[in-house]
């Protein structure tokens, strides 16, 4: 059994090939209702604010026909872990299957994996994980390219910060893709060299030999934080520029988390550029990266739900 | 003269004679009065104990603890880390003043006095504030303090940021000949950091502090030590760069002493995994390569003591989310035969060495009665058997404090007796108070 999806650095890879199957088993059926998880109750518990994530599992979870259930949260309120606990104890003594949570610290979901018999979903967990997104993000490049293996993936940007980037590069790196990471020296641990990934500063070398590049996305707090001068000089060093973009070699495939600072991970010249008349074979992924997503949440929660009485 | 206790057959192994040998102790009216290879005295007042395979050494000498007492008796109270610390072969500690008020004023110090002789056990001295409320603003009534008993001085768990008043702190402690026992870790460097800045805490997303915050408050507090002919004792290093700068400041004649915790020792950044609380500390667990310079430090003498930085904590304050539990590890109860199974058995360390970090060096740097065997000595005496062997568990620790990355461990060898002034206070792990 599976069991939890708390992060990919732990997970086995042949639950991530798994999915990645039953994603693209799923993807035939994007027309018609299924009924995989009929009976089955998910509920999303989100302590910081998303739209798109928690959107995607619940039309996931509609799709299978599974009863899905938005549990409200005080955002005001300061969450500790004992109410948490409580709060997720009451939703399993209402029949509750599956919990997909987002939480605004690292580590919430192992605290919780031995106190709670419900299948637990990491949907975020302050900067550790959000592996849902780093699924989302290997099958839409396995679509696009039609393998991983030798594929360069530099991820440009707020690395420190980034749950994306610590869920994908273990998946990534165990698909036989090479990992890149670039971004101010202050917001790139240099540790991130252990995990096998490669750790640079300069854009320009990186991307024009990536096969992806995947933008991620800035927080305006990192410069009241100190770790940036401007969110100018970020762009100016950092950003998508249609000088940079004219330096992506031929099929790449630029990607985003959403949603985008425009201005900052990308100028609107180059977004606009990518959308009307990109050059040779330069694609960009943002829409694919939304309706992906619903696919590989739902071939999650079936993966995960299945065995589930 | 009372009753006298004869301890017989045992091998001595007490540094500050430089003996490690068989030796037969005579005690009586608290102190040693006798010391030979072979006593051998049959009168009826006598009480023999025979001690043969067993290990005699002058009873360990804690620096660094925390008793929680007063204001926080859910983590501990003074009786039971006295308890936690005879059980463990430890006859002295040294309390650290972050209770709740804190130990600012010679009342604390009266009232800490007070709860240890209730409680009879080993013996407790007061590390008074070094500021008021601890608040690094300004300083406590150091000669009131020390009236009442502090042995030194601490705003242990803060670092005092303000470099003048610690200048001046330094300047005015000169003629009264205590330590300032510093807690280095630079507070902006620290931030919110919960672990160290290394391969765990970067995958697993956790907020960092950074060797340099230690290491740069090292560095202040050497030269302010320097500048004012200032008393400076380091508590915990945990890293290699404070190592090294330690080597530098006393091969230049700059007197500063410095102390390592046992789970420094002992540990890596690497217990992290799981996101385990119980192995969150300040300061943290950091790589192998610092795990391995702090082993060549209490090798060289860089790092002169051994000292537990015992920080018991409720069970709840440990088993909830990261970032909200509490730092530190309960230790006091299995310090000694963790350090004798992982550093004295492999031969990191001999016997003599640790008993030396452990209680003759502490004894001295802080001018406690204690940390010697010799004639005339009070009898603080523990007594190992080198060969038991048993497992950690915190169900049993007479702590309050069951917080431990070493819970389950295997030890071999343990304190099975502990004197105090001559008195049998821990007999196999049973305390007698």
């Amino acid at each position: 059994m599976p069991g939890h999806l708390l992060g990919l650095r732990n997970w086995k890879m042949e639950h991530i090939q798994e999915v990645m199957e039953r994603s693209f088993f799923l993807s035939r059926y994007r027309e018609r209702k299924l009924d995989y998880l009929r009976g089955k109750l998910v509920a999303a518990l989100f302590f910081e604010p998303s739209t798109r994530t928690k959107f995607s599992f619940e039309v996931a979870a509609r799709w299978l026909s599974a009863d899905f259930y938005d549990f409200p949260v005080e955002m005001s309120s300061v969450v500790k872990g004992e109410s948490l606990l409580d709060t997720i104890l009451t939703l399993k003594s209402m029949g509750l299957n599956a919990l997909i949570l987002r939480h605004p610290q690292s580590g919430t979901l192992e605290w919780l994996q031995n106190k709670v018999d419900i299948t637990l979903i990491n949907a975020g967990d302050g900067s550790h994980e959000h592996p849902t997104q780093a699924l989302l993000d290997i099958f839409t490049i396995q679509k696009y390219f039609d393998r991983l293996k030798g594929l360069k993936i530099a991820m440009v940007g707020d690395i420190k910060h980034s749950r994306v980037v610590r869920s994908s590069i273990k998946g990534l790196k165990e698909m036989g893709a090479e990992v890149y990471l670039v971004g101010p020296p202050t917001l790139l641990p240099y540790c991130f060299q252990e995990t096998g990934a490669k750790v640079g500063s300069s854009l320009e070398e990186v991307i024009k030999e990536a096969d992806v590049v995947y933008l991620l996305r800035l927080q305006r707090e990192r410069q009241q934080a100190g770790l940036l001068p401007s969110l100018e000089e970020y762009s100016y060093l950092y950003g998508l520029n249609i000088e940079r973009l004219l330096l992506l070699k031929e099929g790449a495939m630029v990607m985003h988390p959403g949603p985008l600072n425009i201005g900052v991970e990308i100028t609107q010249e180059a977004l606009d550029k990518l959308h009307t008349s990109p050059p040779s074979g330069i694609t960009v992924s943002i829409q694919r990266q939304v309706e992906n997503g619903i696919i590989v949440r739902a071939a999650l929660l079936d993966f995960l739900l299945k065995g589930d009485g | 003269m009372g009753k006298r206790i004869l301890l017989k057959g045992a091998i001595l192994v007490d540094p500050s004679q430089e003996i490690n040998d068989y030796r037969d102790l005579l005690i009586a009216d608290g102190k040693i009065i006798d010391i030979a290879p072979s006593l051998e005295i049959y009168e009826d007042d006598v009480e023999v104990i025979d001690l043969e395979e067993k290990v005699i050494i002058p009873g360990m000498v804690d620096l660094h603890v925390h008793l929680r007492e007063p204001g926080e008796r859910a983590r501990e109270t003074i009786e039971d880390g006295l308890t936690a610390a005879i059980a463990g072969g430890i006859t002295s500690v040294c309390c650290m003043p972050n209770t709740l008020p804190a130990v600012d004023n010679y009342m604390m110090v009266e009232y800490i006095k007070g709860k240890a002789h209730q409680a009879n056990l080993g013996h407790l001295y007061t590390v008074g504030a070094l500021t008021k409320g601890r608040a690094g603003q300004e300083m406590t009534d150091y000669a009131s303090l020390i009236d009442a008993g502090a042995v030194a001085f601490s705003d242990d768990g803060n670092y005092v940021d303000n470099g003048l008043l610690m200048w001046n702190i330094f300047k005015y402690l000169v003629p009264f000949r205590k330590l300032v026992v510093s807690h280095c870790e630079d507070s902006s460097l620290v931030g919110k950091g919960v672990a160290h800045d290394g391969y765990y805490a970067s995958v697993m997303g956790l907020k960092e502090i950074p060797r340099v915050a230690e290491t740069v408050a090292v560095a202040r507090d050497t030269l302010l030590a320097q500048a004012t002919g200032g008393n400076l004792h380091i508590a915990h290093v945990s890293c290699a760069g404070t190592v090294e700068w330690i080597r530098w400041a006393k091969e230049n004649g700059i007197k500063i002493t410095a102390e390592v915790t046992p789970h420094h020792l002992l540990l890596t950044e690497e217990c992290l995994e799981g996101f385990n609380t119980m192995a969150k500390m300040r300061p943290p667990l950091r790589s192998e390569s610092d795990r391995q310079a702090l082993l060549e430090g209490i090798r060289t003498g860089v790092i002169d003591i051994i000292a537990t930085d015992h920080a018991p904590h409720k069970w709840e304050d440990k088993d909830c989310l990261f970032e909200e539990a509490a730092f530190g590890v309960s230790s006091l109860d299995y310090a000694v035969s963790l350090l004798l199974t992982e550093l004295v058995h492999p031969g990191i360390i001999s016997l003599d060495e640790l008993v030396n970090i452990y209680s003759c060096k502490p004894a001295a740097l802080m001018g406690l009665p204690a940390g010697t065997l010799c004639k005339g000595a009070v009898a603080d005496i523990a007594v190992l058997d080198l060969h038991a062997v048993d497992t950690i568990d915190s169900n049993k620790f007479y702590s309050r404090g069951r917080n431990t990355p070493f819970d389950g461990r295997h030890i071999k060898g343990k304190p099975v007796m502990t004197f105090v002034e001559g008195e049998l206070k821990m007999k196999d792990g049973k305390v007698f108070k």
